[in-house]
């Protein structure tokens, strides 16, 4: 399966141009998913070109069972994030679905790259089109917003370059499979892990370096955010899967400790944060620094339970935080776009512009409250799987990790649950929301299409849970063994 | 005098240079004669070159004091292509700006010919004669434009600071020859390796190694390399901005050659001493170059603090002393070259008569005026920051894999933080063109033939960024 790069060209047919490939996308990476041999670790539908033979750099591509859920995730959003700009980018629209398409292509890029070199060209490319889309569709303090984002990101990754090449000055492979079993000491292994968490610490983004996401977020365009929060924050927890963990096992185990304390501290602290926040898109914002702490605490916490000698613990960890940025990817999406929904109509994000919202979209309510409680994580929805299971990782290792984990089931329904109190419920706050109009049917398609993902997941996890087994056991295997 | 074949594209462009001179001199001033005149001339000694390329094995003649190899007539072609791209973007600027036309032509020749003599040269006499021939033209060409006080005020420091930069490499090269008793740099490489029948005393090395000091102060000077960069900014402020485009691609190219042919060719046995001496200067160029462009508000400034950053990259390959990383810094020359070229083809097409882009805030909104210019110059401004997939990114991989490999961490290490302090410049400029709302609102004319070369010149960029591989075994069959 080849990486699928679309770029949507033209003039005022952009949108259906754009509509069709984002669809072809989609359904072309759906045999990834029936396809796939779930008994297997290795990896699937590869492909193998020698690209710059001179650099030793290889068009590596393929897919295991932490990938490829990924990739149908990207695949979907697209087709989402091109019903939500339908009507409602007027400014050169072609370029901006232009960008999407290239940026979903790039994405997927990323996912499935086995090469290093070719993954890092993937990762760094997607930062162009989103500088340019929040540069130019973004909100009035886009520009600081944007610039911040590309040079926060872009520090973090180049850090990574520098580990990959002195990998493969190491072990003369550029291969991601060559470089787990590349032998490398300790002291090696600490600097690379650094470098690879400099990379995707900023990317997920774990407290402390996560301030470029409120601003880059609250300033983006509506897909913009939800492209941001679904997908780009996706490839940083994925990059500690792929790279971090395998490539450095012992000095993620050295690092545990603090990995999962800063994983906390994102969880409790961006919590209080995000209640804070009278900004809509800013508390959605905070509010994904945050679920992204379960991604890195799931990950981590396995650690522990590989001191423990407890395998199956580890397994649930790591799974349950691959399911946790499914998850996220859906649930974040949706409430972004439940966000431009309610700014396309009054141009404001401030949750104190609203009130009552119930009365006149009844039908948006009941997508805004389900979105809201997935995000609180109500069992039933895909937001509660991923959470009870790295919850109930950390309870096999820590106690107090997991009381302090758990605690923002409580925080989580606060923020969110008293967003929706004070824009949703209550009497009609003024006379521009007794004047909006309910969703209409574009708007209902595209947010019915996530909600059926979310419960879907809530209800029947296996759905990706059974295609990861293989891949997650292997990793399992990998990080618990010791390099010398 | 033997062997003359293997200098005919040079032989050609001196001759053509010289009937081109004359046939100036009878032609209305305001026709294109001459400009086509030296297309021609430029393009007849780029298929001379070309096909030379195809010869495989190193042919030496004129009593070793000239070489061609596949080093050389790769460098040469590309030295061609980028002063025919040089001449093609400057045409409708000088024009415009009462240059005197023919001779600004005919110098450009001129120095292009000095430039092939140095990338051949592998004795000392010739190689400075190839840079003299260079540095008179361009010293020439950055006065042109005699009523304007500021190219003047460039071309005096420019001159003084480059004799005196000569003058050091004379110097350097007279020790290197007291040492040695030869000019000829491969007899000079043979003696010094002890390999020759008269192996050198403790003493005559100890002679060469100053000389070799003198030589890499001169070499700096004439990359513009950090602490020796101090003419760069002027210079590029002050002279027309055509010059300045020329000033800053293909010399580049050139000065990079005869570093190699200096340093690998002649003093490989010292490169203990000069690869400590360019890992400074690579690092000093790389934070000097970015620190300082963040603070420019004049874009040729900006360009020309950012060329020292790119010289300080380009150097970080010849540290690694491994063939590898002399042929990433040939990759890395090459593409930096041509990147710029498209910057300032760009510069060049949205000047209009009586008002230059000068300032970044002249770029203003040149998204929403001329998209095509303004998309050839983001290619190029993220080339420059070495995000992939253009290009430069590529350049910068491989230099870095040169200094990590070479043992030198530290500096790969400052080399990627620097770039990012870099990409922020390079991001304004995009930032200025796409999100910022034009101040002038006049149209810009761009004639179809730059308008062609300007779009062959961005697919080059991106182009080359997908596949860098022809360029890369180029540089690689150059140095094995």
């Amino acid at each position: 399966m080849a990486g699928i790069l679309i770029i949507a060209t033209g003039n005022s047919s952009a949108r259906k141009f754009a509509m069709a490939a984002s669809i072809l996308t989609f359904l072309v990476s759906l045999p990834l998913y029936f396809g796939f041999d779930t008994s297997t670790a290795a990896m699937q539908f590869t492909e193998n070109v020698a690209w710059l033979p001179s650099f030793d750099v290889n068009y590596a591509i393929g897919v295991d069972g932490i990938s490829m859920p990924l990739i149908i995730l990207t695949t979907m959003i697209n087709v989402i994030v091109v019903i939500s700009a339908w009507e409602v980018i007027k400014d050169r629209p072609a370029v901006y679905l232009g960008a999407f398409s290239i940026m979903t292509g790039l994405m997927i890029g990323v996912f499935s790259s086995l090469d290093a070199i070719l993954f890092y060209v993937f990762f760094e490319a997607t930062l162009i089109p989103m500088f340019l889309i929040i540069g130019i569709w973004g909100g009035p303090k886009r520009v600081y917003a944007t610039v911040k984002f590309f040079l926060y990101t872009f520090l973090g990754s180049v850090m990574m370059l520098i580990a990959i090449i002195y990998m493969y000055v190491e072990g003369g492979s550029f291969s991601v499979l060559d470089l787990h079993a590349l032998a490398l000491n300790e002291q090696q292994q600490f600097w690379i892990f650094l470098a690879f968490l400099a990379a995707f610490a900023v990317k997920i983004p774990m407290w402390p370096v996560h301030t470029w996401l409120p601003d880059a977020h609250v300033e983006a365009p509506t897909a913009g955010s939800a492209v941001l929060a679904a997908i780009m924050l996706k490839m940083g927890g994925y990059g500690f899967l792929r790279f971090s963990l395998p490539i450095a096992p012992d000095a993620s185990a050295g690092m545990d400790t603090f990995m999962i304390v800063i994983s906390l501290i994102a969880v409790v602290y961006i919590g209080f944060v995000a209640l804070a926040q009278r900004d809509m898109k800013k508390l959605i914002a905070y509010s994904s620094i945050s679920h992204m702490g379960f991604v890195t605490l799931g990950i981590f916490v396995a650690f522990q339970l590989i001191a423990k000698d407890d395998m199956s613990g580890v397994a649930l960890g790591i799974e349950g935080a691959i399911i946790q940025m499914i998850s996220h990817g859906f649930i974040s999406a949706a409430m972004f776009l439940c966000v431009g929904v309610m700014y396309d109509r009054v141009h404001s994000r401030e949750i104190a512009d609203y009130g009552g919202v119930i009365n006149t979209m009844p039908i948006f309510a009941a997508f805004m409250v389900f979105f809201a409680m997935a995000n609180a994580g109500l069992p039933g929805t895909s937001g509660f799987v991923g959470e009870f299971m790295v919850i109930l990782a950390s309870f096999k290792a820590n106690f107090w990790i997991a009381f302090l984990a758990a605690s923002t089931l409580i925080l989580g329904a606060a923020y969110t649950l008293w967003m929706v109190k004070r824009v949703i419920m209550g009497p009609v706050g003024n006379d521009k929301v007794a004047a909006l109009t309910d969703i209409n049917t574009r708007e209902f398609w595209m947010l019915g299409l996530l909600a059926i993902f979310v419960l879907l997941i809530g209800v029947w996890p296996n759905v990706i849970g059974n295609v990861m087994h293989a891949s997650v056991d292997n990793l399992v295997q990998q990080i618990s063994t010791t390099k010398y | 005098m033997d062997n003359l074949q293997i200098a005919t594209p040079e032989i050609f462009l001196l001759a053509a240079t010289c009937a081109v001179l004359v046939v100036g001199l009878f032609v209305n001033a305001k026709s294109n004669t001459v400009y086509w005149l030296s297309q021609l001339s430029l393009l007849v000694a780029l298929l001379m070159s070309f096909t030379q390329s195809g010869g495989g094995d190193a042919v030496t003649g004129m009593s070793g004091a000239y070489t061609l190899d596949s080093f050389s007539s790769t460098l040469k072609t590309w030295l061609l292509v980028v002063s025919i791209g040089v001449l093609l973007y400057s045409r409708d600027y000088v024009g415009d700006r009462k240059i005197q036309r023919s001779e600004y032509f005919v110098l450009c020749l001129f120095a292009t010919s000095g430039m092939m003599i140095m990338v051949s040269a592998t004795h000392m006499l010739t190689m400075y004669l190839g840079l003299e021939l260079l540095a008179l033209s361009q010293y020439a060409l950055v006065a042109l434009h005699r009523d304007n006080s500021r190219a003047a005020e460039a071309a005096m420091k420019y001159f003084v600071l480059g004799a005196l930069a000569s003058g050091m490499l004379l110097y350097g090269m007279s020790m290197i020859y007291g040492a040695t008793g030869s000019l000829d740099l491969n007899v000079i490489g043979q003696i010094l390796a002890g390999t020759a029948s008269d192996s050198p005393s403790a003493e005559r090395t100890v002679g060469a190694r100053f000389g070799l000091t003198f030589v890499i102060v001169g070499l700096a000077f004439k990359l513009g390399a950090v602490p020796f960069h101090m003419w760069v900014p002027d210079v590029y402020e002050g002279a027309p901005t055509s010059v300045t485009m020329f000033i800053s691609t293909a010399p580049k190219i050139a000065a990079f050659a005869m570093l190699i042919r200096l340093l690998v060719g002649g003093l490989e046995t010292l490169n203990a001493d000069w690869q400590q001496m360019l890992a400074i200067m690579s690092a000093l160029s790389v934070v000097v170059g970015n620190l300082i462009a963040i603070a420019q508000t004049n874009i040729k400034r900006m360009l020309a603090y950012s060329t020292i950053s790119h010289v300080g990259f380009l150097l970080m390959g010849v540290v690694g002393v491994t063939n590898e990383g002399y042929s990433a810094s040939m990759f890395y020359a090459i593409t930096y070259a041509f990147t710029t070229l498209a910057a300032f083809g760009v510069l060049l097409a949205a000047s209009r008569e009586g008002h230059d882009v000068e300032v970044l805030d002249d770029l203003a909104g040149l998204g929403k005026r001329n998209a095509f210019l303004a998309s050839i110059m983001m290619l190029s401004m993220i080339s420059l920051a070495g995000v992939p997939p253009a290009v430069g990114f590529y350049a910068k991989l491989s230099v870095l894999q040169a200094a990590v490999g070479a043992g030198f961490a530290w500096l790969a290490i400052l080399g990627v933080i620097m770039s990012v302090v870099g990409a922020f410049y390079y991001l304004r400029v995009i930032k200025m063109m796409f999100f910022d709302e034009p101040t002038d609102s006049v149209e810009i004319k761009v004639a179809g033939d730059v308008t062609a070369g300007l779009a062959v010149n961005g697919l080059a960029v991106i182009g080359f960024g997908l596949a860098p591989g022809l360029i890369m075994s180029a540089s690689i069959a150059a140095f094995s």
